[in-house]
């Protein structure tokens, strides 16, 4: 007989589940409820449900849930609202949405009947919240039965016959009770016992509320030590119901209030995020006071915090910059200096700092580094944001920019980190935000960054590797043909026996692509990191001297078997030959389509176009998702996790747009053109321009369609030539490029990556908005059959227009090569100074280009993936070799 | 110790294989569906397996001999779609408790002559309880996404009917099966604990989820670990999976939970993933290959087959499995309460 060891861990941990499971164990931090959607608590959730706008009552959960609550509370307990019909409509819907249901869910409610039908809809393990033995043991029991029958977790509330309890002894009393009669009457696991011991609020004048925060924390400390198993939790802002008013305050109290709370063992509870001060950023005066109240300490100290509080609110009206920080010790100060982003004092105190340690490069490894290790804790844990991260990092760079020369006139050796670190834009791309981003916050974790810039060829991120001996390779591309370039880098890498980890990641990479073409080239780790708060846990994986090994084999595993699903699933996609795509078109009825004849023919110029103009233009919701905030503006501004973040980052942006436009640091420019077109032979654009022949050759979707769902290609959208009817067709490219480069490097020079960063995006959306500026432009005048449309921004954003605009390398028409016809036909290097790299990538990179449809059918659309027979007709077509064919198009091939 | 918790501790149990698959080959036709009784039928009721238990028992019978001639230790009855919800289809929600008795009665039949013949291998019956073809946590309809086509209630009920008759039957065990919605099973696990109280019964209870596809996935979107916790709060015999993959793809959610679970863990997959024509052509040798990595790996203590299994699939996993011990695992006692 084979017998074979294993060991079966499951304990006694509180466990629950939406879609994903949530286990709390000793080691989980604080588990943090959700409470916005909570009828009682939020003024505006309850006016959402009262107008039965479920919609908007949705977007409140998902809200909390990417904004870090672990799980959602929901309570519907109102007397204009029927709460048991709202309960089981909200959750339903709450179901139906991943984002949201992936969490636990708290059915909250005062009534057994909301209760029961909220549990009777949720198919994961809830929290019910709550029962007591209020009504007696009789209901108490009967209650706990159902939920333990139905799958739930319980909070129980320290209420009992007599009343509510509100000092230490009767909350131990009762929690007491209300266990043993759970676990050993009810059977219920203890493990699934929550209990809510009461938030009473302090410092409100009466004497016996003086213990209120005191007796609940160490009835917590008594619940966790004598009743296994089971968990504490409360609604935190009760604590400070009598500074109502005084947000300062009340954030202090609450920080406060959990800090001793969660010693003493409280491990989940309600809270919002948004009312918090962090614990170590109380002003000294005003923790002493607060603590002074919750713990009771002194015989005066509501008056002292009441008598404090005055000036605290006066504090907050009069915005007044707080340099009180400046007295603090040093290491406070450099800390504080990294975590808030404040480099006005950084080299002063660098350099006070400098003076006190034996070698300059011990402030980096010491004073700084402490700092920036705070810096990635709060990061780490959700407590600080992308754009916070880069002002820190911004502070950093100062720094060390300072200490440098004193630690080359020392020659004391490298300064020490946790390893290093090569990041590269491959050859023929130019987009180097999201590689920027990923860089600075590695740096921020204390890696040491090599940045080789964009456009850099394989040969020398190999030498460079080697020769400075890096430990991980990171390679980023925003086209697709860098995709490629990625799978002949691996190649290389395995080729020369390297044996460090490759990352990968970018806008057109995916897991799948990295699975599938990347991974198995190279037998060491490959993996696909899109997000700079990730990319620190892998990196640090990948380099974790005891369980690197193991977790890079893992990452080999992984990536096999979704490379294996990946295709697994593949096959079931069936094609259809090009012929028979063709003949099951887009068909536009051409003797019924209007064709509105161009006010203007020919080739057309914009030097140094307004960019005031284009500030109207932009879309910001694209800018945010680059720093990784992610939400639509203009809403994000608002938004209770992120709206603080990203009113800081859009104030920035804005300063930052007003001196490009004020001192025209860049250079707008474009080149269109609109012209006499025909489609000819199905899938050919055939133009002329001044007695000269173009032809653009389109891509047709070659997938299986359904009945009735044609196969399109963009040259369904313009007349045949076979019609008879003349149409017209339009290309473009517009740069906002010229002088972008300059002003980033400016700033890269002065240490500030932050706006860096910045700049490239801001290019990066006002070409975007040059390109949306001039689509209405043509539509309007030089075509002319938009002439009578009025667009809101909003709505031009959602491309409420007839007509379209792709772009070659977009899903419509995929092939960057023609690009290639465009440049030709419009001279467009010639005439703005854009050109197409080796990969056809446009260079300044804010740049885009395109073709204007007119028709008022056409369509964005994906032309997705198409078969070997397509490639081969289209380098006939094209006149070019297959394989030249096959080298630009193998992304859009099916395998 | 009852006879199934010791033959357990023994030896990994060896379940059957598919019902369906079996009774395609006789190729009823609508008349044999019928039979005599139900010859005047105002409905077609070709495809109902389940009343085949009524009107072709010699069948049924022939089809659990034959898994308990190649090994199986526990056969499920033809009870799948035996709850008023799934038999509206064919208009014979009348007929339930009469299927899921018979059938019951028919299946214990055949195991206890298998007992009688070979008292140290006892043979075992569980009652199947499927999904029903209801979703009680998903809209039918995706421009309405919080309607739903059936409630808890109402599962609640069908299923407390389809697990007395099959107790009356006479089942070793409740098998609640092939759970695409764990809100389905939820209602199934509330109504056989409410049979339990009321007759102060201990039955033991086996749950199998059905992981949809790649994703990792039930259909209601749960993770593996998510459907295990969710389902944990009553006392189960077992927990695994069936259907939907095939040997080879169901390892890792079955890694997901054994590694997590006390309970036995149970698996039963298809033979391999449908081909372009959508039936089952993995062989039981590569069947029984694919198990052998449960094993080496102790991830389970019942095996058996889904969709495209034979008699011949589970002959090579009883043959492979008889040379490893279980998988270490707990029995739960009964947790009611004294109210």
């Amino acid at each position: 007989m084979i017998e074979t060891q294993i060991e079966i861990q499951e304990k006694r941990y509180l466990k629950l589940s939406g879609l994903e499971p949530l286990v709390i164990t000793p080691e989980s931090n604080f588990i943090n409820v959700g409470e916005r959607t909570n009828v009682a608590g939020s003024r505006k959730f309850l006016r959402l449900i009262k107008d039965e706008n479920f919609e908007e009552a949705l977007s409140v959960a998902r809200h909390q849930v990417e904004g870090g609550a672990q799980i959602i509370d929901i309570n519907m307990d109102d007397g204009l609202i029927d709460g048991k019909e709202a309960m089981v409509k909200f959750l339903n819907l709450v179901m139906a949405e991943p984002d949201i249901s992936r969490v636990p869910i708290m059915i909250d409610s005062s009534k057994w009947e909301i209760i029961e039908a909220g549990l009777q809809v949720v198919q994961g393990k809830c929290v019910v919240n709550s029962i007591s033995l209020k009504e007696g043991e009789t209901e108490f029991i009967h209650h706990a039965k159902l939920i333990k029958r139905y799958g739930a977790a319980v909070i129980v509330m320290a209420f009992d016959e007599v009343g509510q309890a509100d000092n230490y002894d009767r909350r131990i009393e009762i929690a007491k009770r209300s266990y043993d009669i759970l676990v050993d009457r009810v059977k219920f696991a203890p493990e699934d016992i929550i209990f809510d011991l009461n938030i009473f609020p302090v410092a409100t004048g009466m004497e016996e509320h003086r213990k209120n925060a005191i007796d609940f924390i160490e009835a917590t400390r008594w619940v966790r030590a004598n009743l296994p198993h089971s968990s504490v939790s409360g609604g935190v802002s009760n604590v400070s119901f009598s500074f109502r008013g005084n947000d300062k305050v009340r954030e202090a109290m609450h920080s406060v209030f959990l800090y001793h709370a969660i010693q003493a063992g409280m491990n989940m509870g309600i809270v919002n995020p948004a009312m918090l001060e962090v614990y170590d950023d109380i002003p000294k005066e005003l923790l002493e006071h607060v603590e002074d109240v919750m713990l009771d300490r002194r015989e005066d100290a509501t008056e002292r915090l009441l008598h404090l509080a005055e000036s605290v609110i006066q504090d907050s009206k009069e915005k007044a910059v707080d340099t009180s920080w400046r007295e603090e010790p040093l290491q406070d100060r450099i800390t504080r200096a990294l975590v808030k982003g404040i480099d006005a004092y950084i080299v002063e105190d660098v350099e006070e700092a400098r003076q006190v340690v034996n070698t300059p490069i011990e402030v980096i490894e010491g004073h700084l580094m402490i700092g920036m290790n705070v810096v990635g804790d709060l990061f780490g844990s959700g407590k600080m944001f992308l754009p916070q991260v880069v002002k820190s990092a911004r502070v950093m760079k100062k720094a060390v920019a300072y200490l440098l020369p004193f630690i080359e006139a020392e020659k004391n050796g490298e300064v020490s980190s946790n390893g290093r670190i090569l990041m590269a834009t491959v050859k023929g791309d130019v987009h180097d935000i999201g590689k920027n981003i990923v860089g600075v916050v590695l740096a921020c974790n204390n890696y040491e960054i090599i940045d080789l810039g964009v456009m850099v060829p394989a040969e020398k991120i190999i030498s460079e590797a080697k020769r400075l001996q890096v430990d991980v390779i990171g390679l980023s591309g925003l086209i697709t043909p860098s995709l490629d370039e990625m799978v002949f880098l691996a190649k290389e890498m395995e080729r020369q026996e390297f044996s460090i980890p490759l990352l990968i990641g970018g806008a057109t990479t995916s897991k799948a692509h990295t699975a599938v073409k990347i991974d198995p080239q190279y037998q060491h780790a490959v993996v696909h990191v899109n997000d700079a708060s990730r990319a620190v846990t892998i990196v640090g994986d990948l380099l974790q001297k005891d369980t690197r090994a193991a977790f890079r084999q893992n990452l080999k595993v992984d990536y096999d078997n979704f490379r294996t699903n990946f295709l697994k699933r593949q096959k079931v996609k069936s094609y259809i030959t090009i012929e028979a795509a063709r003949k099951n078109k887009f068909s536009i009825d051409w003797n019924a389509s209007e064709i509105v004849t161009p006010n203007k023919l020919g080739i057309q110029e914009i030097d140094n176009f307004d960019l005031t103009i284009l500030k109207d233009y932009i879309d910001w919701s694209p800018f945010f998702r680059s720093w990784e905030l992610h939400g639509r503006y203009p809403d994000i501004l608002k938004d209770r996790v992120v709206g603080t973040h990203a009113s800081e980052l859009f104030n920035d942006a804005q300063v930052l747009l007003q001196q490009i436009i004020s001192k025209k640091l860049f250079t707008a420019k474009a080149v269109f053109g609109l012209f006499e077109a025909n489609s000819v032979n199905d899938d050919d654009i055939l133009l002329t321009h001044e007695g000269r022949e173009f032809v653009f050759r389109t891509l047709r979707q070659q997938s299986k369609k359904a009945e009735g769902r044609p196969n399109i290609a963009l040259s369904d959208f313009i007349a045949p030539a076979a019609s008879g009817k003349q149409d017209y067709i339009g290309c473009f490219c517009v740069s906002v490029g010229f002088g972008a480069q300059e002003l980033a490097e400016v700033y890269e020079a002065q240490h500030d990556d932050y706006n860096a960063i910045m700049v490239k995006a801001l290019a990066d959306r006002l070409a975007e908005a040059f390109a949306e500026y001039l689509h209405a432009q043509i539509r309007k005048k030089a075509w002319g059959y938009g002439k009578d449309e009025i667009l809101t921004n909003t709505e031009l954003i959602q491309e409420a227009y007839k007509g379209i605009r792709p772009a070659p390398g977009y899903p419509a028409c995929p092939d960057h090569l023609e690009k290639q016809t465009i440049w030709e036909l419009l001279g467009v290097e010639e005439r703005i100074g854009v050109r197409l790299t080796e990969s056809l990538a446009m260079w300044p990179a804010a740049s885009v280009s395109g073709y204007y449809f007119g028709n008022p059918e056409a369509r964005y659309f994906g032309v997705g993936k198409i078969k070997e027979d397509q490639v081969a007709d289209f380098a006939q077509r094209k006149g070019i070799d297959y394989e030249l064919a096959e080298k630009w198009l193998k992304t859009n091939m099916a395998d | 110790m009852n006879a199934l918790h010791h033959a357990m501790k023994e030896r990994i149990l060896i379940l059957d294989g598919a019902m369906g698959t079996m009774l395609q080959r006789y190729q009823f036709s609508e008349e044999d569906f019928r039979g005599v009784r139900f010859k005047d039928f105002h409905k077609s009721v070709k495809g109902n397996n389940d009343l085949l238990s009524l009107t072709q028992p010699q069948a049924i019978a022939e089809v659990h001999k034959k898994y308990f001639e190649a090994g199986a230790d526990m056969v499920e009855t033809n009870t799948f779609s035996g709850t008023t919800i799934a038999m509206a289809d064919y208009d014979m929600e009348d007929l339930v408790y009469e299927l899921n008795y018979e059938s019951a009665k028919i299946a214990k039949q055949v195991a206890a002559e298998f007992t009688k013949q070979q008292p140290e291998k006892p043979r075992f019956v569980a009652g199947a309880m499927g999904p029903t073809n209801k979703t009680a946590s998903m809209s039918p309809n995706v421009n309405d996404p919080g309607f739903r086509a059936i409630s808890f209630e109402e599962l609640r009920i069908a299923y407390k009917q389809q697990a007395e008759a099959l107790i009356d039957g006479g089942v070793d065990v409740l098998l609640v099966e092939t759970v695409f919605d764990t809100l389905n099973a939820k209602a199934a696990l509330f109504a056989i604990e409410e049979i339990k109280e009321a007759r102060n019964l201990d039955i033991p209870v086996m749950i199998s989820g059905t992981i949809t596809d790649a994703s990792g996935r039930t259909l209601s979107g749960q993770t593996a670990e998510a459907f295990l916790i969710s389902v944990s709060h009553i006392p189960l015999l077992s927990v695994g999976f069936n259907c939907a993959l095939g040997a080879k793809q169901l390892t890792p959610h079955l890694e997901a939970i054994a590694r997590r679970t006390q309970l036995a863990v149970s698996a039963y997959p298809n033979a391999g993933l449908p081909n372009a024509f959508g039936e089952y052509d993995e062989r039981p040798e590569q069947m029984a290959l694919q198990i052998k990595e449960y094993l080496d790996k102790a991830l389970i203590n019942i095996v058996g087959g889904c969709c495209g299994t034979t008699p011949e699939h589970i002959q090579a996993i009883a043959e492979l499995t008889s040379n490893y011990k279980p998988r270490p695992f707990q029995v739960q006692q009964n947790t009611f309460s004294v109210e």
